[in-house]
């Protein structure tokens, strides 16, 4: 029960859900709200592990993970851009369509063993600092420090750039980007499929990276939940997000470790040692924590309150007034 | 004729839409730094022809010139790059951002950064040269409507538009903002924009036009004709294409005994914020009481709270001697409230259902309509055949839905229903909003009789001019609070109070 240890590993898990995260709120910021973001790391997982395990070449899996999530998404787009279906529906079965997809083609990955992985290394000079050196710039994989860069140029691409002023009309009143020649489809065709790449990496970063393998449907175990989630406890702003991230990374890996001795600071008597059921409670709790977020932001009031993206959840259509 | 008189020239537009021919074969033409009307009621088809203009939709037939030169507008961009703007009646600006931001929403430059503290200077530059104030740094959302106007007409002035199409302006102002922007307008044009003035109210286009075009129905009634060799009257005509006498008779008339009290009212809006905050009023027996307020602050509650279709959450209402509040819409209407609601297709009536059952829809309950547990069928389409002739609604039968009906006719239903259940209390809410101009009058004329008939009218409009020819006082709303209470109709003092100046205030500066 060392507490550096603990946040360092829950860093690491936290980039999974940060880059899951991630792909959500861009994809949000733009009105399309895609609830599969647990199919698109499944297969994203599963596919980088694929790759990887055949051609021997991880940033290949990468690649592919990244491009199978967005492939999946844009099927999410067509249904409710194009269809204007609703939105939650067609998440959820894109939830089950990306799980059945991935298990069945990741039949046997799991014999695989081991695969190349991508590599994890020290920041020179940054990993020196105290505290903060070992647990965020020592011994982590080239994601996280990816991730670290991921979040400030998301930040300033939504908001001090041209095409993320566009991102932002587009999720907050779609009639005035369209009265204005911008691509309202387009747009969030756009979005939709890199939120998918970024749910396709956060699989990737998993299987290759942050817990290498592929363990069929236990690989995710929900993760992708938590991050539409912390979508919404971020308050749709990327610097949240990874704050949020972070934060359940550890709690999730403090969790686990404290299951495992039988004295708690060498006093206490463990009762989760001794007690599997309070186990299984503690590892629900994210879980719960999740659900909670989920129901208080789906009330109109409080979704206002919070900041989301006015036209989120509803399909344009133009000559329709109002969002 | 040299080809450059024209900024804008439409030939022979036709637009059709499943059902209906929206434009039919309509001409239209615009001179450079002219205030041009368009004019026509409510279906008239100003609004398709316009968005034909900007893009937003292709003709079926027909062709647009500009400066001379024929083109063809796939989307509301080519027509800005050919210099072709329009100001929407609901603005198209995204709330969250800042005024800056929403101008440049869309334009090539910035490439990439948005470096707005450089933009926000340019915009102060077009501010100045058309005197059109407001904050670039300001979130859309802390605007007043009169300061969101002024950023969509920025909007376009900063793409350089030459043509300007302004689609029912002052719908949403108070007079004194409609005096600015008649200003701005003025400016604008004497700079050589040339100007699209969208309406239906007559005495507006006769103030600022140059020149009018009428539509009716689709056609063209009217051509361009010189504001200054026309009058009311004749625009009437064109408009509905019969007279219109705009002659109301309100006889002279001492106010009963009090039949709504309203005390100190406090109710939150659909979004959970307080709507009324305060609020008191009475409305005696035999006199309308007028409610003058912009959009959404708080009217269209107060209606509610009294209709017992919202809650409120201090205060008290009274109908004659019954306390109605947080109660239910038929105790409101037992104790004698009528309600000409807002929203008539989804309150005030149920679209799917007859002209019969529509009509019926408050006297079922009592007897000879009620019949034990069942309905005197043949009693209800006598009394529904009766209301039918004496309102005046223009149907097929009774038994159609009320959905097929047009927006007067269905407001004649909803009238026949509630003046003939012989109200002490009405409580009309826009009452006209949307009609054509014989209709207004004809809603007008029963509202007086039923103030002649001794009830209690409540009116809550928008359109002031109404306000003023039938109330015999008024109450001015802002945010939730009643500002004062106008006996004489002085539209001045009312503007003052619409954007939140208090009676007391407005009669200290008299003062100095």
């Amino acid at each position: 029960m060392d507490l550096i240890i603990i946040l360092h590993a829950g860093v690491a898990t936290g980039t999974v859900i940060l880059f899951a995260t991630l792909g959500e709120l861009i994809t949000e910021r733009s009105g399309v709200m895609n609830l599969g973001v647990e199919g698109m790391m499944l297969l994203g997982a599963m596919a980088a592990f694929g790759i990887a395990n055949s051609t021997g070449n991880a940033w290949l899996g990468l690649l592919v993970a990244m491009f199978a999530g967005g492939v999946l998404a844009i099927l999410h787009g067509i249904v409710v851009i194009q269809f204007r279906a609703d939105q939650v529906v067609s998440g959820l079965s894109l939830t089950f369509l990306g799980t059945g997809v991935s298990l069945v083609l990741g039949e046997g990955l799991s014999d695989a063993g081991g695969v190349a992985l991508l590599p994890a290394f020290d920041i020179p000079l940054l990993s020196a600092i105290p505290v903060i050196g070992p647990i965020m710039f020592a011994n982590q994989s080239i994601l996280t420090y990816l991730s670290y860069l991921l979040v400030p140029m998301i930040w300033y691409y939504i908001n001090r750039t041209r095409p993320g002023l566009h991102l932002r009309a587009v999720g907050e009143y779609p009639a005035a980007a369209d009265a204005l020649g911008i691509n309202v489809f387009r747009q969030r065709y756009l979005y939709v499929f890199i939120g998918g790449m970024l749910c396709g990496l956060a699989g990737a970063a998993l299987s290759l990276a942050i817990s290498p393998g592929w363990f069929s449907d236990k690989t995710t175990a929900g993760l992708g939940w938590i991050a539409i989630g912390l979508v919404i406890f971020a308050q749709w702003n990327p610097i949240r997000a990874a704050l949020g991230s972070f934060l359940f990374g550890a709690l999730r890996r403090l969790i686990l470790d404290i299951q495992g001795p039988m004295v708690l600071f060498g006093v206490l008597r463990n009762p989760f040692f001794y007690d599997p059921y309070l186990g299984f409670f503690l590892q629900m709790l994210p879980y719960a924590f999740t659900i909670i977020v989920l129901v208080i932001g789906s009330r109109e009031a409080m979704r206002k309150r919070l900041g989301a993206p006015a036209a989120l959840g509803i399909p344009y259509v133009r000559g329709e007034r109002g969002a | 004729m040299p080809e450059s008189q024209y900024a804008v020239e439409m030939k022979g537009i036709v637009r059709r839409f499943p059902g209906v021919l929206a434009n039919d074969n309509i001409d239209f033409n615009l001179r450079t730094g002219e205030i041009h009307a368009l004019l026509g009621e409510n279906g008239a088809g100003k609004s398709t022809l316009m968005n034909i203009l900007t893009g937003l939709y292709r003709p079926d037939e027909g062709g647009i010139s500009v400066n001379g030169q024929r083109v063809y507008f796939n989307s509301p961009k080519d027509a800005i790059n050919a210099g072709i703007g329009m100001v929407h009646q609901h603005f198209m600006l995204v709330p969250s951002q800042s005024v800056t931001e929403n101008i440049l929403i869309g334009l090539d430059e910035p490439r990439f950064w948005l470096q707005l503290p450089k933009y926000e200077q340019k915009i102060k530059a077009l501010e100045d040269q058309f005197n059109l104030k407001v904050d670039p740094q300001a979130k859309i959302w802390q605007l007043s409507v009169g300061e969101q106007q002024r950023v969509e007409i920025l909007k376009m002035l900063y793409r350089g538009v030459s043509v300007l199409i302004m689609d029912e302006p002052t719908a949403v102002l108070a007079p004194q903002e409609i005096e600015g922007l008649f200003k701005t307008l003025r400016v604008m044009a004497a700079e050589g924009k040339s100007i699209v003035f969208i309406s239906h109210k007559l005495n507006e286009v006769l103030e600022i036009a140059d020149r009018i075009t009428v539509l009716r129905r689709g056609k063209v009634t009217a051509v361009g004709i010189k504001a200054s060799e026309t009058n009311r009257a004749e625009l009437a005509h064109l408009m509905v294409g019969r007279k219109v006498l705009f002659e109301l008779e309100k006889k002279e008339q001492e106010p009963g005994k009090r039949v709504l009290s309203i005390e100190d009212i406090h109710a939150l809006n659909n979004r959970r914020l307080p709507a009324l905050r305060g609020v008191s009023m009475h409305v005696c027996a035999g006199e309308i009481v007028g409610v003058a307020a912009i959009a959404g602050n708080g009217q269209s509650e107060l209606a509610e709270v009294i209709t017992g279709l919202r809650e409120c959450t201090a205060g008290r209402v009274l109908i004659g001697e019954n306390e109605v509040q947080n109660r239910s819409a038929r105790v409101s209407i037992d104790a004698g409230a009528a309600h000409i609601p807002e929203d008539r297709t989804h309150v005030g009536s149920a679209p799917n259902l007859s002209v019969t059952d529509n009509l019926i829809m408050k006297s079922y309950r009592r007897s000879p309509i009620s019949h034990g547990m069942s309905i005197n069928q043949s009693v209800a389409q006598e009394q529904a055949e009766s209301l039918k002739d004496e309102y005046d609604i223009i149907v097929p039968t009774i038994k159609t839905p009320v959905r097929l009906l047009s927006g007067g006719n269905l407001q004649r239903v909803i009238l026949a229903r509630e003046i003939s259940a012989e109200p002490e209390l009405m409580i009309a809410v826009q009452p006209t909003r949307g009609l054509d101009v014989g209709a207004i009058e004809g809603v007008q004329q029963l509202l007086l009789d039923q103030r002649e008939a001794g009830a209690a009218i409540l009116l809550i409009s928008e359109e002031l001019e109404e306000l003023v020819v039938l109330s015999d006082r008024i109450y001015v709303l802002y945010e939730g609070k009643v500002m004062g209470e106008v006996q004489n109709g002085d539209i001045d003092t009312i503007g003052q109070m619409m954007t939140g100046t208090r009676q007391e205030e407005i009669s200290t500066e008299a003062k100095r």
